[in-house]
């Protein structure tokens, strides 16, 4: 009897023996992009005004680690001076664009997950204003310029970025539980409150506004080693854990109800992936400022590459979003050169005409 | 193909109350589903159908205790449970860009660590479940592009997936035609029989109802105004006092059937 129901049944489509193909293809994607993010970060620590080629490079870095763990030279790297180029200049900032870019993008597409919404970013939550509220404190009145080997830039933004998502967080919470629309609400309020009171403290001291503003678009031009140990502890461990949370994601997608009736404590999880993206954007915030666009976009970028399942879109990001800033910032110093552009308008500039076309061929393929 | 459970349990509830705000919407309920049985709820709009299902899921604070095979839910940890009951919500939410066969495999969270990627039983009994429920072909397809019943049947292969003794199904043919609607039903009564599957479901076509479980209960006020088998709680003058409903009801040859008079 089942037999014959199942021949009648109207829309059911033939068998398609289902394909290894779509077993393999997110490997060969995730692959894919870690070859560009190599490609592209090579290209990066190569191109500027002292230019090195890619293969004394890649030489100079083996020594260097060889040497580090005992184990004699390589020869065929750079000069002494190429040297210097390479380890004090390019290669802390090339290693800054990928942290942030990663950072931002992984947290972005978390974001994105936890509360069911594409337009979601990381900044949404109240970490962007809060990071500029504590930048331009100090910028304005600090009489310090470091506090230890850190700038004391970093720690405000830092400190501001937490502060703000905390602030956002507590609101929620006491407001309406862990409900999405809630937070996001609460996010939106303490955002507005403290970017009033950053525009507060620029006017009061107008004579900083030309480095409040630099900050706020974001660079990656003082990028020294203390910055990448900065936030290299807070950053990975942040990642790791959203990394992992990639399978929670999943499942919370088929809303609360069934997530709980899967096993999965739909309130948790949305807690631990908000504190731990804020904890990433934060420290990405504290060294770069306020570079937007990343994401936004990278996310849905992802999206595309490798489907829609957050357990690929996260690693999928991290890889997409460390190549993407990479050349935006190569960008942001060549195009140019020797003056600069602020990567907060590079990536814009060539990220949202790249995405508009991304949407344009998605919309005429489906 | 392998079972898609190994055998249904009881379910026994007892003396369940809940609230929503201050008003008090089951009281006392009383409702016992025995192994491999179908027991629809039935009762007008508001009447606590769908609370007393996300009771027994603990997804709604209740009073009162919910037992599986003797075991009382409120015990279990959240994992243990959803070994043991599945739910298919009445608008449930489709992840629309995500493939079926991920859909399906989600069912398999209870059965292995969050962290760990499906092993190779969870991507049998996907594949198993969804050539059972016919939809083997859409696998690769996005739950966004199928259609009403193909979406139906997606939500059902997941909750099976979870290879569950007590199936809770929450108007299942609410958005189907009646075509569907008996495809569906047909599908969740081979389950049962086949595998001694527990169904425990609400329903709000009194005629379906009637015809495919093998007890109903009818809700009213959030109490249990009547229970048993289908004639004995289908009858003219329940349908005027707990609907308001003016309707006949005729014996069909699978059960009695509603229909709806004037006067």
């Amino acid at each position: 009897m089942a037999g014959t129901r199942g021949a009648a049944r109207p829309g059911h489509t033939p068998t398609v023996p289902s394909s290894t193909r779509s077993r393999r293809r997110p490997a060969l994607v995730l692959g894919g992009a870690f070859l560009a993010l190599v490609a592209a970060a090579l290209s990066a620590v190569g191109i500027g005004a002292f230019p090195l080629p890619p293969a004394a490079v890649v030489l100079t870095l083996l020594d260097r680690a060889l040497d580090g763990l005992g184990l004699g030279h390589v020869p065929g790297g750079l000069d002494p001076t190429g040297a210097a180029v390479l380890l004090q200049l390019r290669l802390p900032r090339v290693l800054l664009a990928v942290l942030v870019g990663a950072a931002l993008s992984v947290s972005g597409a978390a974001f994105q997950g936890v509360f069911r919404n594409p337009l979601v970013d990381p900044y949404l939550l109240g970490a962007a204003a809060g990071a500029g509220l504590g930048a331009t404190l100090v910028i304005a009145y600090s009489p310090a310029q470091q506090l230890g080997p850190f700038g004391i830039i970093p720690l405000a933004a830092f400190a501001g970025a937490l502060l703000g998502v905390g602030c956002a967080l507590a609101l929620g919470t006491a407001a309406g539980g862990s409900q999405s629309a809630t937070l996001l609400l609460a996010g939106v309020a303490v955002a507005s409150f403290l970017a009033a009171a950053q525009t507060l403290v620029q006017q009061r001291n107008t004579e900083d506004l030309r480095e409040v503003y630099g900050w706020l678009l974001g660079q990656l031009g003082r990028s020294q080693w203390s910055d990448v140990g900065l936030v290299l502890p807070y950053l990975s461990a942040a990642v790791l854990v959203l990394l992992l949370c990639g399978r929670a994601l999943d499942v919370l997608a088929v809303g609360d109800d069934e997530a709980l009736s899967l096993g999965i404590n739909p309130g948790r999880v949305r807690l631990l992936v908000i504190v731990a993206a804020s904890l990433a954007t934060a420290s990405a915030v504290a060294v770069s400022g306020l570079i937007g666009f990343v994401g936004l976009v990278v996310p849905h970028v992802a999206r595309r590459l490798i489907g829609s399942s957050y357990h690929l879109v996260l690693p999928a990001s991290l890889l997409v979003g460390g190549a993407f800033l990479v050349l935006a910032d190569l960008l942001a110093r060549v195009v140019l050169a020797p003056a600069e552009l602020p990567i907060g308008v590079v990536t814009a500039f060539i990220g949202a005409p790249f995405f508009a076309g991304l949407l344009w061929v998605g919309a005429r393929r489906r | 193909m392998t079972r898609t459970s190994t055998s249904g349990a009881r379910v026994e509830i007892i003396d369940l109350g809940a609230t929503y705000g201050r008003t008090r919407v089951l009281d006392g309920v009383r409702l016992t589903v025995e192994p491999g049985g179908w027991l629809a709820v039935i009762g007008p709009n508001g009447s606590g159908k769908s609370t007393l299902l996300r009771c027994v899921l603990g997804l709604h604070d209740h009073d009162g205790l919910v037992r599986i095979d003797g075991v009382p839910t409120s015990g279990l940890p959240r994992r243990a449970r959803a070994r043991q009951v599945a739910y298919a919500p009445q608008s449930p939410v489709l992840p629309e860009a995500v493939s079926t066969r991920d859909y399906v495999t989600l069912g398999r969270t209870p059965h292995h660590a969050l962290l760990a990627a499906p092993r190779a039983v969870d991507r049998r009994v996907v594949r198993d479940v969804m050539e059972r429920l016919e939809i083997d072909g859409l696998a690769d397809r996005r739950l966004g592009t199928l259609s009403g019943g193909e979406q139906q049947r997606a939500v059902l292969a997941r909750a099976l997936a979870q290879q569950p003794r007590v199936l809770l199904l929450d108007e299942p043919t609410a958005a189907l035609d009646l075509g569907h609607a008996q495809q569906v039903l047909d599908l969740v009564d081979d389950l049962r029989r086949e595998d001694g599957l527990t169904v425990l479901s609400t329903l709000h076509d009194l005629t379906l109802a009637g015809q495919y479980a093998d007890r109903l209960a009818l809700l009213s006020g959030g109490r249990v105004a009547a229970e048993g088998a289908p004639a004995e709680v289908l009858t003219a003058a329940a349908l005027r006092t707990h609907y308001g409903a003016r309707a006949r009801v005729i014996s069909g040859p699978d059960g009695p059937a509603v229909l709806p008079v004037r006067d």
